[in-house]
């Protein structure tokens, strides 16, 4: 085979191992969404995390606004603080709730905001004053068990007597 | 008495062998070196790197290509079955996304090119050193490590991260086309949630960081084989084993390590 068609199937080669990539970055990964626009960070602090990971979305109304860029604890009040990058076409009041939900039963956990009736909007380092920690499955169970028992108790005392 | 003498025997053996092989270690590093400071003639005159790009890469390109079909429908098929069990069958594009991008890409593409271009690099050199071309070179005041080794090290270098990326858009291609047009899964599920699931910096760079990684050893290991073989028929043809062996376990073993240094490292909330 001569040079010339050597370098032809070489050219034809990369090509198509970039359009590969390419493909996989766009129709596979999200580059397309999110990646260019321009973000700005706020922070809240949970008592309770639940199962929430860096990463996870944070939606309003359901609508995909953001993501969680960072967990860390906070040794001084024993919480964690979660920061969430926002996309900055969407602003939200400074009153805006924070609570962790789950997607479904069994599905992954996200950060739901709840828009407040401030006149003032969140910008870049605010803090959430507002939040509300996820549901831990244990901690309900043991609850209902209590009130369970509380109401026994009662009717329990009056068959005695 | 004789047992003494013949435990001592066996101890020197074993030291002699483990010297042996970080002698041979030492060497090859050397090689290493060596090779990519006297690169230039390769990167200069760049055609005989391209010559060596078809060889390693557009040769590899069928098996590349059939294999991640045939993966990425293997994959659909099974996943589908675990995952319809818990009504999650719309999460089969992520399944087979993720675990194409993030492992059976570089991996078995690595493995692939290991056996397909890196013994065909391994038995060309052996052969050039056992027929004498290579000193024949150096008669000439050519070096055979700048002129025949170097663009066979970059060819494949180049090569490799292109076959795994294309490994992994032709395994998702055939997951969707058993996924979506075979068994039925809503089309707009599949790719939504796979592009909801798939993040470019964590997943598909890593990938091509790991096939980037893959491709350095496979060839590193391929040439230096071939360089160091004896230069006898069985020679060769020991070499040649030995690259397929020592470049799929060392495959296997960065993967472990590349994976454990990437994807491991945010889950400790």
């Amino acid at each position: 085979m001569n040079r010339s068609t050597i370098d032809l199937w070489v050219g034809v080669f990369v090509v198509a191992g970039i359009a590969g990539l390419l493909f996989l970055a766009l129709k596979v990964g999200n580059l397309a969404t999110f990646s260019t626009s321009q973000i700005y960070q706020v922070q809240a602090k949970f008592a309770n995390i639940g199962g929430l990971k860096v990463r996870a979305p944070v939606k309003s109304a359901g609508v995909v606004i953001g993501r969680v860029a960072d967990i860390r604890f906070d040794n001084e009040t024993y919480e964690a603080i979660v920061s969430i990058n926002i996309d900055s076409t969407f602003q939200f009041p400074r009153d805006t709730t924070a609570k962790i939900l789950t997607s479904g039963i069994l599905g992954e956990q996200y950060v739901g905001l709840e828009a407040g009736g401030d006149g003032v909007m969140l910008k870049n380092g605010d803090r959430l004053r507002l939040t509300q920690s996820a549901v831990v499955l244990e901690n309900l169970i043991s609850q209902f068990l209590f009130n369970k028992a509380a109401e026994g108790k009662p009717e329990a005392k009056d068959s005695a007597k | 008495m004789r047992f003494v003498t013949d435990m001592r025997a066996r101890i020197e053996r074993l030291g002699t062998s483990v010297t042996a092989h970080v002698w041979r270690l030492g060497f090859a590093s050397r090689f290493l070196f060596y090779l990519v400071v006297h690169s230039g003639t390769a990167l200069k005159r760049f055609r005989l790197t391209i010559a060596e790009i078809y060889f390693a890469g557009v040769l590899s390109l069928i098996i590349i290509l059939v294999s991640g079909l045939f993966v990425g429908m293997v994959l659909a098929l099974q996943g589908y079955e675990t995952l319809q069990r818990f009504g999650a069958s719309e999460s089969l594009g992520v399944l087979v996304a993720l675990s194409l991008v993030r492992e059976l890409g570089p991996v078995v593409a690595g493995l692939l090119f290991a056996s397909r271009a890196g013994s065909a690099i391994t038995a060309e050199i052996g052969l050039m050193k056992a027929t004498e071309q290579l000193s024949a070179m150096e008669m000439m005041a050519v070096d055979p490590i700048a002129r025949v080794v170097a663009p066979r090290f970059w060819g494949g270098v180049i090569s490799m991260p292109l076959l795994a990326a294309l490994f992994s858009a032709m395994g998702v291609f055939g997951g969707y086309l058993v996924g979506v047009q075979l068994i039925g899964v809503d089309a707009g599920a599949f790719w939504s949630q796979m592009q909801a699931a798939v993040d470019v910096r964590n997943d598909i760079m890593n990938g091509v960081i790991k096939s980037v990684v893959f491709g350095l050893a496979v060839t590193w290991i391929a040439v230096f084989e071939g360089y160091d073989a004896p230069p006898t028929a069985e020679g060769v043809s020991r070499a040649t084993t030995r690259t397929v062996v020592t470049s799929s376990l060392a495959i296997l073993f960065l993967d472990f390590i590349l994976t454990a240094l990437m994807f491991t490292g945010g889950n400790h909330q």
